[in-house]
């Protein structure tokens, strides 16, 4: 759509940049203040400099958390984008199958984020959780609490469980959206199954995974409630991610500077990445609809 | 498979054109297994949930010692503590009041802006769009302390509107975000004749261009709700007793006597209620704004 | 109103003194020149003045960063080195 060129528009703009203003610019003046400043409570606050960013590039504590950050989100997106995709594309397209799909799919996103910690902790015990008790009958020596492969799985497939369905809900509105007589042409040029999904499903698709793919790299990147709650970032540091020693630090140890130093250099990588994401795909996006 | 049945309803004059390369077609493609995947996928989604349900219903004797697949020893002992105990379901409606301010107001504010950016141009338009974005980017976790200390500041911790307010940084650029694709789907000769007709912008806003967008508020208020719903962290340092959310308060059940299973499990079932409930009223929208909107 | 807590220095306040002078001048810029003047360049991207200003500041964040991480405590070469690279990415990108 052609919109016209106004600077009246801010006005309408101005409430939203007043509230996120309020919620996003002061914290993080803040958090920048923090950076360069030590403190031992009492708002007394003492320069420090830059010390607290070099800590933070000199500790293997960060960059570790960091690695582990990175493989996760790479480990979720491999999985959660082909595996949405798919799901979607096989997803009835009209009677009563489709509500149905849609509730129970939806489920798993509205439960609350700790509670998906509780259930799957819970479901994988060895002692009272149906996934623990029947891998342990099947002879598998699976004990997430202990075994760093296993926390890692189980908070791979818990995660997997909780989100896939945004995905596929975001792409079966893709789908939805296409004509029908794409199909039909398709059909009459004897297109295969291949390339209809080639080139009719995923360029018209192109939108709603730009989104998906970000918002599940944001979250997947920030992730720290449910992998708290079923392994408390153990065993030993195995399943740190960079959240969960961000809140140990700045909350439970009230180590303000390195954790906002911390928080600076998270934050500055999640915006590059999530830039370049952003900007590939809508370049992209672009250049298809040329 | 799926384009099948869309073949059914939609292709029966190319058939009728070439009978013989549709029927080759589909020779390739023999098995009808499609229904399959989606199945096996909620399977999956379920079995789970279906756990937590079973615990809910056991006694913690029986949960810790025996190991059963439905509960022998039904008892709703569990669902009983909660709903006797104040300091037990006041956390389910503090998390929904907050819930429900958090989506009016995210709503109130995303409405104009989302109209702003779906029509028109101005200075900065594209870099506020993203700056917006990185507020849904930003790690809560960043944002813990400082949020702490700012409505400490405002003397508002431990309030409904604090915990409102701070999921409004993820909430409204979201909203904003959804909104937008809606309304770039209304042509805009529809606000034109309407100003040609004497309607003020905001008489216009919510007499005609509100009710054409419909589903598409209906879709933002869902991801409004569950985003807020589903939010932890925030939730639990901005409160303390008056307004703690239920999802907080459900770390009580370690006590010295070890851990509550039961009433664990039967408050997790109850926090998956009002979001399967919302899930249950909003789920044609849902299926209908998707296909409107170019979400 | 206290707002001791957010204890406030005078580098950093500087700091977002100096950001905010350039998103003025940035707003001011294009009101004299609408349009941002969008052109493709090395990147091969279509990209306006707005985003070679983000390119630049993101872009020194990391420069100073590497040069913390990897040099020392002392970013004023850093500093240097980040306007050579703003100037560059103005000029190519």
């Amino acid at each position: 759509m052609e919109r016209t060129y106004n600077n009246k528009a801010w006005f309408l703009v101005l409430p939203v940049l007043v509230l996120v203003a309020f919620s996003a610019i002061i914290p993080l003046m803040t958090v920048v203040n923090y950076s360069v400043q030590d403190t031992f409570g009492n708002n007394q606050f003492f320069w420090a400099g830059l010390d607290w960013f070099q800590d933070v590039l000199e500790s293997n504590r960060f960059w570790n958390a960091l690695g582990r950050n990175l493989i996760f989100s790479a480990i979720i997106l491999a999985i959660e984008i082909p595996l949405g995709i798919y799901i979607a594309l096989n997803m009835p397209k009209k009677g009563w199958g489709v509500p149905v799909c849609l509730v129970l799919m939806a489920l798993p996103l509205l439960i609350p984020w700790n509670v998906v910690g509780t259930i799957w902790q819970v479901f994988g015990r060895v002692d009272i959780g149906l996934l623990g008790r029947t891998l342990a009958a099947a002879g598998i020596d699976y004990n997430y609490v202990q075994d760093p492969v296993d926390a890692w799985l189980t908070i791979i497939v818990m995660d997997v469980w909780h989100w896939t369905s945004l995905v596929v809900l975001l792409c079966y509105a893709g789908l939805v959206s296409i004509p029908d007589a794409y199909y039909q042409a398709a059909r009459i040029d004897g297109a295969s199954r291949w390339s209809v999904f080639r080139f009719i499903q995923l360029p018209k698709m192109g939108r709603v995974l730009l989104i998906a793919v970000l918002l599940r790299f944001m979250d997947s990147f920030m992730i720290y409630t449910e992998p708290f709650v079923v392994t408390g970032g153990g065993p030993g540091n195995e399943t740190t991610f960079l959240s969960i020693d961000l809140v140990k630090m700045a909350i439970g140890q009230f180590d303000v500077g390195p954790a906002a130093a911390m928080s600076l250099v998270y934050f500055l990588i999640v915006l590059s990445l999530s830039w370049v994401f952003y900007t590939v795909m809508t370049n992209q996006g672009q250049e298809k609809g040329k | 498979m799926t384009d099948r049945e869309l073949s059914a309803s939609g292709l029966p004059d190319a058939a009728a054109a070439s009978p013989a390369r549709v029927g080759t077609i589909n020779s390739r493609r023999p098995l009808r297994l499609g229904w399959l995947v989606p199945t096996i996928y909620i399977l999956f989604l379920l079995l789970p949930i279906y756990w937590l349900v079973n615990m809910s219903f056991k006694t913690n004797q029986e949960i810790t010692s025996t190991f059963t697949l439905w509960p022998t020893d039904f008892t709703l002992r569990n669902y009983a503590v909660i709903f006797t105990d104040p300091s037990w379901y006041s956390g389910y409606i503090n998390s929904i009041i907050y819930v429900a301010l958090n989506t009016v107001i995210s709503l109130a504010v995303a409405l104009p802006a989302a109209y702003a950016f779906s029509r028109y141009r101005f200075v900065g338009d594209k870099h506020l769009f993203f700056w917006l974005l990185t507020n849904r980017m930003a790690p809560p976790a960043v944002f813990a302390l400082p949020f702490f200390q700012l409505y400490s500041a405002f003397g508002l911790i431990d309030t409904h509107i604090a915990v409102a307010l701070a999921h409004c940084l993820f909430n409204v650029p979201l909203a904003v975000w959804i909104l937008e694709g809606f309304m770039s789907g209304v042509p805009k000769e529809i606000d034109e004749t309407a100003y040609i007709d004497g309607y003020s912008f905001p008489r216009f806003f919510v007499k005609i261009f509100m009710p054409l967008i419909a589903s598409g508020i209906g879709v933002a208020a869902f991801f409004c709700f569950m985003f807020s719903w589903v939010e932890l962290l925030l939730a639990r340092t901005l409160t303390t007793t008056a307004a703690k959310p239920i999802s907080a308060i459900m770390t009580r059940t370690v006590s010295a006597s070890g851990m509550d299973w039961g009433v664990l499990a039967a408050a997790g079932v109850l926090t998956i209620i009002p979001g399967a409930l919302v899930i249950y009223f909003v789920r044609n929208y849902i299926a209908k704004g998707f296909a409107l909107g170019r979400v | 109103m206290d707002f001791s807590w957010m204890a406030w220095t005078w580098p950093t306040a500087t700091f977002f003194g100096v950001i905010l002078a350039l998103l003025c001048g940035m707003a001011v810029w294009e009101y004299r020149v609408p349009g941002g003047s969008p052109r493709v360049g090395i990147l091969r991207f279509e990209t306006t003045r707005g985003d070679r200003l983000f390119i630049s500041l993101l872009g020194s964040a990391f420069i100073n960063l590497a040069w913390l991480g990897l040099v020392g405590p002392e970013l004023w070469w850093s500093l240097a080195l980040s306007v050579v690279y703003a100037v560059c990415v103005f000029r190519f990108v």
